[in-house]
């Protein structure tokens, strides 16, 4: 029996050691495209480990609250708490759990935090490492929006950039979308994601962008899959000035993943590794 | 565990037999070698079967042998495929189509993929009974089924996941099939399957386990005897976001039991009764817990009918395991719509015993031939009342004989009532009735029926050792 499940390992290592050797060669091989501007964003400036049993940091971090207007502008289903319940830290993750349960009104529990006022940048790398929840109806998200303020700008004019949209019914896709003047809701201007052999809730996967002057570039793990840039949108361009803040949620519900239904499990957990942005080390 | 080691051990002679016959050889093995393992072949079925050997397939008894074939004229993205023509409902040949695809030599190791897929269609939309791997006809030990898997008339991709891979290192059991007729009115209807193949897709979610239909179930049993589990089920979301159940050979869980010095659970999800107590059964699968539980009460030691000692030859018996019985049409003939008898027949030890529950009235009938009795002169019936005995009991045992005519009805029957009130009987143990038979006309016996008469009130009791001497 023993002798049986080394030979195996063996196999795998060479198996592994190989396909290493593969990958480098391709990514040795791969030329820069000549339109695409690289970025070196590699100065740590603010992150989040999750590595601190409890609630979630209030330092880094503010929760939203209620349903906001029309269910968050998308007539969502949840009423977001900050109860350990629904958001919390735990064996160095966070986890985010939406649940069905009445409350106030609303058929579902969730939690939306944000770093509006405690951290806030314009341009850098936003990246995090996160195993999605799935299921028909739920729609977890990592994305930035931009400063309002204090309320003499509004949505779209403010700008928003969604790093990883998903909805819980394709278990393999995720979404990178910008928002802006001229290209929001309907119109927002972005590009799926497609796992192949993998789906996003069964491990983690790293969501990111490299977002500098008039680009941003969108990766899932090592794949860089989107660049957008001002000529990519039918709009004002709102990237370049005014910071944003980072937000992570799990709605239930809404016009954009459809309602839960029966084949739903509640509830259902996001789990966040880290959340780190890093800045131009030239800048 | 224990079964894990044993077929370990098969692969060693295995191994050592490919050992011997290489030495015999003209070249020596070097350091370096490496034993094979079993063969991982993905493919079942592409154009043609693939590594299955000459001796594959095996009809389910009763269904239409020749309803598998090749079909040359149409394929998925090829030109062939395999044909499945369920045959009408009236077939001699057989009402329904169903067979397993059994690898006709060595097992293959599937421990590397995580589901079986295939494209199919059907000659018109219809939901496929069963369809599923894992049966190989010997131990069906890792049987896996998907049930009502609609068809439609162009070729689609189905995926059937795999609910935990790494117990698939010899498996024969390729893939198998059962489709009638009950949703097209008895008429035929054929499919075609293609590319049937094991894959590692790994866009499978996470398996979601369930016993017993996710419920928390009590059952009672008796000390030294045993039970088996009910066939668990696993739901995965495919790729597609759509969830799909699987029923599963509990094989491939791990059972555990809360008290296993009262039940203890064995392989294939069988459990023994070992003291008196109560224990709580779970499962869960590849390290997934299942939801739902199996509560087993052990209630102490069953207590069996005394054995018959009447002389076989003297005897007709109607249910005994002491005697052999006559030909019986039924032990509960459920006469709609008034009885509300249900039966719960179990066996112990080798015994079989009649349990009625829900009771009203239920009936024995032996008419086919019916009985005659000319030359006896006694009934005898084992009876346990478990529990209590009911506030009220009063019961009645009627013998009936068919008369001439040797049917039921038809104005020559006559019936012997015999009357059983609460000072005969006694609950939580045998009692043996010995009623004299003073029936007239006794040569066409074919029914003994038992009643709750004056709004008794008894609903589960057991019978043992039916017979006339």
């Amino acid at each position: 029996m023993n002798k049986t499940i080394k030979i195996k390992k063996m196999n795998k290592i060479v198996v592994f050691m190989s396909f290493l050797l593969v990958a480098l060669l391709v990514t040795s091989s791969c030329a820069t495209d000549d339109n695409q501007t690289v970025a070196t964003f590699t100065e740590l400036v603010w992150q989040d480990e999750f590595d601190t049993e409890g609630t979630v940091n209030p330092e880094n971090w503010t929760h939203e609250i209620g349903t906001g207007t029309n269910g968050w502008g998308n007539n969502e289903l949840e009423y977001y708490t900050d109860r350990s319940e629904n958001a919390t830290v735990q064996n160095g993750l966070l986890v985010i759990s939406a649940k069905n349960e009445e409350f106030n009104g609303s058929s579902y529990t969730s939690a939306r935090i944000i770093t509006k006022g405690k951290f806030e940048q314009t341009h850098g790398r936003f990246e995090a490492r996160i195993k999605l929840p799935s299921g028909q109806g739920i729609w977890p998200a990592f994305w930035l929006l931009g400063d309002d303020s204090n309320g003499s700008e509004v949505w779209p004019q403010i700008g928003e950039i969604d790093i990883m949209e998903n909805v819980g019914d394709e278990p393999t896709k995720i979404f990178g979308t910008v928002h802006g003047p001229g290209y929001s809701g309907g119109e927002s201007i972005g590009k799926p994601y497609e796992l192949q052999n993998d789906r996003f809730d069964t491990g983690f996967h790293v969501f990111g962008i490299e977002w500098g002057q008039n680009y941003i570039n969108y990766y899932v793990d090592d794949v860089l899959y989107n660049q957008i840039t001002p000529d990519d949108v039918t709009g004002e361009w709102v990237f370049n000035d005014g910071p944003f803040y980072i937000i992570l949620n799990v709605a239930v519900g809404g016009s954009y993943p459809g309602s839960p239904n029966a084949s739903t499990v509640f509830p259902q957990n996001m789990l966040v590794d880290y959340v780190r942005v890093y800045k131009n080390s030239n800048n | 565990m224990k079964n894990l080691k044993f077929i370990y051990t098969k692969n060693t002679l295995f191994l050592a037999l490919i050992f011997i016959v290489t030495v015999s050889c003209e070249r020596d093995l070097s350091d370096e070698v490496e034993f094979a393992t079993l063969g991982n072949t993905a493919e079942v079925f592409t154009d043609s079967p693939i590594g299955l050997g000459s001796d594959f397939y095996f009809p389910f008894l009763g269904s239409k042998l020749t309803a598998w074939t090749v079909d040359d004229n149409e394929g998925y993205e090829s030109q062939s495929s395999m044909r499945i023509d369920v045959p009408n409902a009236n077939d001699p040949e057989g009402n329904y189509a169903g067979a397993i695809f059994r690898v006709d030599g060595a097992g293959r190791d599937l421990t590397g993929y995580d589901a079986l897929t295939f494209w199919a269609k059907a000659s018109q939309g219809v939901n496929i009974g069963e369809l599923g791997f894992g049966q190989d006809f010997l131990e069906n030990k890792y049987q896996v089924t998907i049930q009502n898997t609609s068809f439609g008339t162009n070729w689609t991709k189905y995926i059937i996941p795999i609910p935990d891979p790494s117990k698939l290192f010899d498996e024969r059991g390729m893939f198998w099939y059962s489709a009638g007729t009950q949703e097209t009115g008895g008429f035929g209807y054929a499919f075609w399957i293609d590319d049937l193949k094991f894959e590692k897709l790994g866009t499978i979610g996470i398996p979601r386990p369930k016993i017993y239909e996710g419920g928390d179930v009590n059952s009672q049993g008796f000390l030294d005897t045993s039970g088996v589990v009910e066939t668990p089920s696993v739901t995965f979301n495919l790729p597609s976001g759509v969830d799909q159940t699987v029923t599963a050979a509990s094989s491939y869980f791990d059972w555990t039991s809360s008290e296993p010095s009262i039940v203890a659970v064995r392989d294939f999800g069988e459990f023994e009764m070992i003291s008196i107590g109560t224990s709580v059964i779970t499962a869960s699968l590849a390290g997934e817990q299942a939801t739902g539980s199996l509560s087993v009460e052990v209630l102490g030691e069953f207590n069996f009918a005394p054995t018959p000692t009447q002389d076989p030859a003297d005897v007709i018996s109607i249910f005994s395991d002491a005697y052999t019985n006559v030909p019986v049409d039924f032990y509960n003939g459920f006469w709609e719509p008034y009885q509300t008898t249900l039966s719960a027949d179990f066996v112990i030890g080798g015994d079989n015993i009649l349990s009625y529950t829900d009771f009203n009235f239920v009936g024995n009938q032996f008419a086919n031939p019916t009985v005659d009795a000319t030359n006896i002169s006694n009934l005898h019936v084992d009876m346990f009342i478990p529990n209590e005995l009911p506030s009220l009991f009063d019961f009645l045992i009627s013998v009936v004989d068919f008369g001439a005519d040797g049917v039921d009805g038809g104005g020559d029957d006559t019936r012997q009532q015999i009357f059983v009130t609460a000072s005969d009987v006694e609950a939580g143990t045998w009692i043996s009735f010995d009623f004299p038979i003073t029936l007239a006309n006794r040569d066409h016996l074919g029914l003994i029926i038992y009643e709750n008469i004056n709004f008794a009130t008894l609903s589960n009791f057991y019978l043992d050792n039916i017979y006339f001497y």
